[in-house]
């Protein structure tokens, strides 16, 4: 026993100043955090609120992954998830903040996309992996904002349906006009076309770089889940600092009445224009990683048309408009949905669609959101009962 | 307040998505053997079963069923039963890399898949990375087996079919002047196009119109048969599916062009449009491995097992899905495999093996592969007479 | 030489002659499911993505009465605007109604889960095997300038259609008690309430209008390109929301110029500068014109007041 006391006596002899040290340097760098993060205001907390979440539902599928008790399907759907999240955040920083409808923002991403991967697969021997997929992502970036600059300019003299139409339009155009492209890269240089492949003279050892509808083929795999993690936490703080930015407050104030600041002497336009093409950038990252995660990338419909335009609308408008960490939620949702409905089969899309109305109606109808909040199932009264529990 | 609402909804959405995704992810579409506890030849399949391209890939999923239940019920492959799961892509690259993963997690041993060219293209990069062995039905065009030592085509390739389109017609003199109409949003289409425009040049046929049509409206060829009449043209190529096809001969019927129609194999399955007027088709030449009305015992028994099984007629698409499975049990036997092989040894072993195999099945007597995973059938032209198709040598 | 030369020129002429009533055409078609649009956008303020999907399941009833049951073409379309008629009110009434007070986003987007339900039904129902669409017209049509022009009967009756049905719809707008009700409520939803009118009833009127017309499309639609699917609808239905977008949405006739535009364009387009990229040119003339007209051809331009 008393050699046991002596121990204990001892180690706390050990012990204790260490403790104390480390709980007095815990307190020093904790308080000030905590202090920091309190003094901030509400926005800028969720916004560190949202990244924590983001990195620690990276380290969970991080480690899920390395300990190998992560389905393929899972792996597989990483980066598009991400990349569709960065999509929505562009639109909804369009939609949201700008408050002009976009319809046409898979072609950003389109945009991006193939940039990208023609720069990727033309210098594919040439520079070294890592340079070249910084300079794909930068080049995919701007020429994505570049169009949204070029497509901005007439398109914000419109409003409303007809702006979105025509940004349906542009969608279109780029899409068409991609899909008659033929780039091939042979020893005399590149050749370009806009009939068929023939007309591109190659000689025999020529590689095609874009085959027209066939896209292009080979591109290097290069998105990984933690390249795609940071490029859309760093996208929700570009986005948040630019709506608390002077200029964001500005594009709120023409948002929400265009004659009144004018009058106050905004550049409209100006504010209009950098929003814009923000959005656009924002969608052009989008496609790069989308672009860099798989083999061979066209231009359909489906993945770059009108289709991938609306679903985007959907991931914004579902997830809360101006709400950034709602439409990543809302995309990570919706694009897993009809993968986890694989067991029904050929039910599938007919049950996601019936989802899909619920879930709108659950959350928009004046109705039920009335009767929602006479239940207790709304938010607040959800999130208020479990502060109760916790006081007891 | 509602924003908050929606996002926690969401979040608890999102929150069991993920846990039934971890736990749940082997549901299959199509089993058809419980395979608990059981050892399995575990077959994927990977297609279009919802979307615009449903009807090819809804052919392949039950044609490769009927395939596997015969040969369930005769014992299997090398005394193993095959369970077989088909996953939807929708015709898209993303969404069919996602229904391979899909499948793998489920345990797919052997992928036959996709239906798509595009998807094929997407999804062989995937196989050839895991090496697991693939072999497409239908994905026509030559990237998807172009480096890929691991996937093997039961169709013939765009290239082939291309070029002997091209010969045939300058060799039987069928005309001089010949207009085309592609759809060039395809790859399949314009890829048949391309090979077809080389070979016509180099045997002195003359390509008066070359016309394009895009997925986006591919419901409307008055223009463009209107051109190809205006310049004179006595020979359409139509390197497409039957389902434009039906209107391409119904509107130039109204029009009261009548040139010869030259179609490919994506032509297989006109005559089965319910409540197309077969009199329009006459005298329509195109290019098939399978005809549904052939009178051989093979193909009458698919067929009636398909119709009764199914309903409606089986097309190309299916009957290649069917051989498919024949193709690979008779590879399996021959290298004397069992289910306990990993990935890696039934891929390995199949590469070797399909290139000894000599395979007659409904779509072509004595098939053979060379290593690039091309299949050696012939494509064979056939004319359409009074509503069936005869063999025009 | 110099007569081949003047023969040349005809057939020239001729030819262009075929493209503008193929155009034509085709034009109407999107002008009538433009009007669908229109209407309820014009009342609702709501763009109804799922219109496409009405036009196909509106085909689809028309080809099962006809060619399946053997019915009459006029009786197949009568039953087919019942049907669709009541499809279109029962949507109404379920998916968008609800949302009314939403924003109009909230009610776009399940407008989208409708027409992914109505294909996905349609998938369930008839199968994905392409049908061939038995035209309801049996006229083939007249032969001019010795054959070298040939109008088809689909074209003429089309074209035809389409105006008559403008024409009534327009005298029905301004003449009928419910169609003064349908102006009202389209140009001051409040206003029209304090005046006693049933915005709920009037709304609901609209969309049945809307969807019987489309199921007149439908029929009209396939009848001109006869291959159906469950996907047969959305792609004509972009068209002509472009289309009502183009002629100022809203308007009556707007649509029908707007569609007959549309369709004129995209043929000349595919005809006379490149099939590949007709799209392409067909939206950037869209792009200019409402460049040029902000609101669209006929569109009223509402100045915003402080």
């Amino acid at each position: 026993m008393k050699i046991l006391e002596k121990l204990k006596k001892s180690t706390q002899k050990i012990i204790g100043p260490v403790a104390d040290t480390v709980s007095k340097y815990a307190k020093k760098v904790i308080t000030p955090v905590v202090n920091l993060y309190k003094k901030l205001n509400k926005p800028t907390k969720k916004l560190i609120r949202t990244e924590t979440v983001i990195l620690a539902l990276f380290a969970v599928v991080s480690v899920m992954e390395s300990s190998g008790n992560l389905t393929s399907l899972m792996k597989g759907l990483l980066v598009p998830v991400c990349a569709y999240s960065l999509v929505a955040v562009g639109l909804n920083l369009c939609v949201g903040y700008l408050g002009e409808l976009s319809l046409g923002h898979a072609g950003f991403m389109c945009v991006g996309a193939f940039t990208s991967a023609l720069f990727s697969r033309t210098f594919q021997d040439v520079i070294p992996d890592v340079p070249r997929f910084i300079i794909a992502l930068v080049l995919g970036t701007a020429v994505a904002a570049l169009f949204g600059f070029l497509i901005a300019i007439p398109v914000l003299r419109l409003s409303g349906d007809y702006l979105a139409i025509v940004t349906l339009a542009f969608g279109e155009i780029i899409k068409n006009v991609i899909n008659v492209l033929y780039v091939g890269k042979d020893s005399k240089g590149l050749h370009f076309s806009m009939k068929d492949q023939m007309s591109l003279n190659m000689d025999l050892d020529g590689m095609m770089l874009i085959n027209g509808p066939q896209g292009i083929t080979g591109t290097p795999r290069q998105s990984t889940f933690l390249i795609a993690v940071l490029l859309l936490m760093l996208a929700l703080i570009v986005t948040h600092n630019f709506v608390h930015s002077r200029t964001g407050r500005a594009v709120m104030a023409i948002r929400d009445n265009q004659i009144a600041a004018e009058t106050v002497g905004l550049p409209v336009t100006k504010y209009k224009l950098v929003a814009f093409t923000l959005s656009a950038a924002i969608a052009g990252v989008g496609g790069v990683l989308y672009a860099h995660n798989i083999n061979s990338l066209t231009a359909t419909t489906n993945n770059f048309g009108y289709n991938m335009s609306i679903m985007i609308l959907v991931y914004v408008v579902l997830g809360g408009i101006g709400n950034f960490s709602g439409s990543v939620i809302a995309a990570v949702v919706l694009t897993m949905l009809p993968e986890l409905l694989r067991g029904l089969s050929t039910y599938r899309m007919l049950i996601y669609s019936i989802v899909l109305i619920g879930l709108m109606l659950f959350n928009w109808a004046p109705g039920i959101l009335k009767w929602r909040e006479a239940h207790g199932l709304n938010a607040t009264a959800i999130i208020g009962r479990f502060k109760k529990k916790e006081v007891q | 307040m509602k924003k908050k609402a929606l996002s926690l909804v969401l979040s608890a959405a999102m929150m069991t998505s993920l846990f039934v995704g971890c736990g749940n992810g082997s549901a299959g579409s199509s089993e058809s053997v419980d395979t608990s506890g059981e050892l399995t030849w575990r077959i994927g399949g990977i297609g279009p079963i919802t979307g615009g391209a449903a009807q090819y890939g809804q052919g392949v999923m039950n044609a490769i069923q009927l395939a596997v239940d015969e040969v369930n019920e005769a014992g299997g492959i090398n005394g193993y039963q095959i369970s077989f799961n088909f996953q939807d892509d929708e015709a898209d690259q993303q969404k069919s890399v996602n229904a391979y993963n899909t499948l793998k997690d489920w345990g797919m041993q052997i992928l036959e898949g996709t239906v798509t060219s595009g998807a094929g293209q997407a999804v062989a990069a995937e196989t050839y990375a895991d090496r697991m062995f693939m072999l497409t039905p239908s994905a026509s065009s030559p990237d998807v087996i172009n480096g890929h030592d691991n996937v093997y085509q039961v169709c013939f390739s765009d290239p082939n079919q291309g070029a002997v389109s091209a010969d045939y017609i300058a060799d039987n003199k069928l005309a001089t002047k010949v207009g085309v109409i592609y759809d060039s949003s395809d790859p399949y289409s314009s890829g048949v196009y391309q090979t077809f425009a080389t070979e016509a040049k180099a045997k002195g046929l003359d390509i008066v119109a070359s016309e394009a049509f895009t997925a986006d409206s591919k419901t409307d060829f008055t223009t463009q048969l209107q051109k190809c009449k205006d310049a004179g043209a006595d020979l359409l190529f139509l390197p497409f599916y039957y389902t434009e096809g039906s209107i391409v001969l119904t509107q130039a019927n109204q029009m009261g062009y009548k040139p010869t129609m030259f179609g490919v194999d994506g032509f297989d399955g006109l005559l089965t449009v319910e409540n197309f007027d077969a009199k329009l088709a006459e005298g329509v030449y195109l290019l098939t491995p399978f005809a549904a009305d052939s009178q051989d015992e093979a193909t009458k028994k698919f067929v009636s097992a398909y119709e009764e099984k199914f309903g409606g007629t089986p097309n190309q698409f299916a009957a290649d899905a069917y051989d498919g499975i024949y193709i690979l049990k008779e590879a399996l036997e021959a290298a004397n495999l069992t289910p306990e092989a990993s990935n890696e040894e039934i891929c390995d072993a199949l590469i070797a093996g399909l290139q000894k195999v000599n395979y007659n099945g409904l779509t072509g007597e004595g098939m053979t592969w060379n290593e690039k995973g091309e299949v050696s059938k012939a494509p064979k032209a056939v004319v359409i007479k009074d509503g069936a198709y005869a063999s025009v040598d | 030489m110099h007569r081949v030369y003047i023969y040349e020129r005809e057939l020239t002429f001729m030819g262009f002659l075929t493209y503008l009533i193929n155009g034509l055409s085709l034009g109407s078609v999107y002008a009538l499911i433009a009007l669908g649009y229109t209407m309820v956008y014009g009342i609702a303020k709501m763009l109804n993505f799922a219109h496409g999907d009405v036009i196909m399941i509106g085909a689809y009833l028309v080809f099962m009465c006809m060619s399946n049951s053997g019915m009459p073409a006029v009786v197949s379309i009568v039953i087919s605007i019942v049907c669709c008629t009541a499809l279109g009110m029962i949507i109404e009434k379920i998916a968008y109604k609800p949302l009314r007070k939403a924003t109009n986003l909230a009610v776009l987007i399940t407008a989208i889960g409708v027409s992914y339900f109505l294909q996905n039904m349609a998938l369930m129902i008839f199968g994905s095997n392409p049908v061939s669409f038995t035209s309801v017209i049996k006229w083939e049509g007249i032969s001019l300038a010795g054959g070298n022009l040939k109008i088809t009967g689909n074209a003429i009756v089309t074209i035809v259609t389409c105006i008559v049905i403008m024409v009534v719809l327009m005298w029905f707008v301004k003449n009928t008690k419910p169609g003064q009700a349908m102006r009202a409520v389209s140009e001051d939803k409040d206003a029209a309430i304090l005046m006693g009118i049933n915005v709920n009833a009037t709304i609901s009127l609209t969309f049945a209008i809307g969807s019987g017309l489309a199921a007149v499309a439908g029929a009209l639609l396939c009848s001109s390109y006869p291959s159906l699917t469950p996907y047969t609808g959305s792609m004509p239905g972009i068209k002509a929301f472009t289309a009502a977008v183009f002629g100022g949405i809203g308007s009556i006739p707007g649509a029908l110029i707007g569609g007959l535009l549309l369709g004129v364009i995209e043929i000349f387009a595919k005809a006379y500068i490149s099939s590949q990229l007709a799209d392409a040119i067909v939206f950037t003339v869209l792009i200019i014109v409402l460049l040029v007209k902000p609101t669209g051809i006929l569109g009223k331009q509402i100045k915003e007041k402080v």
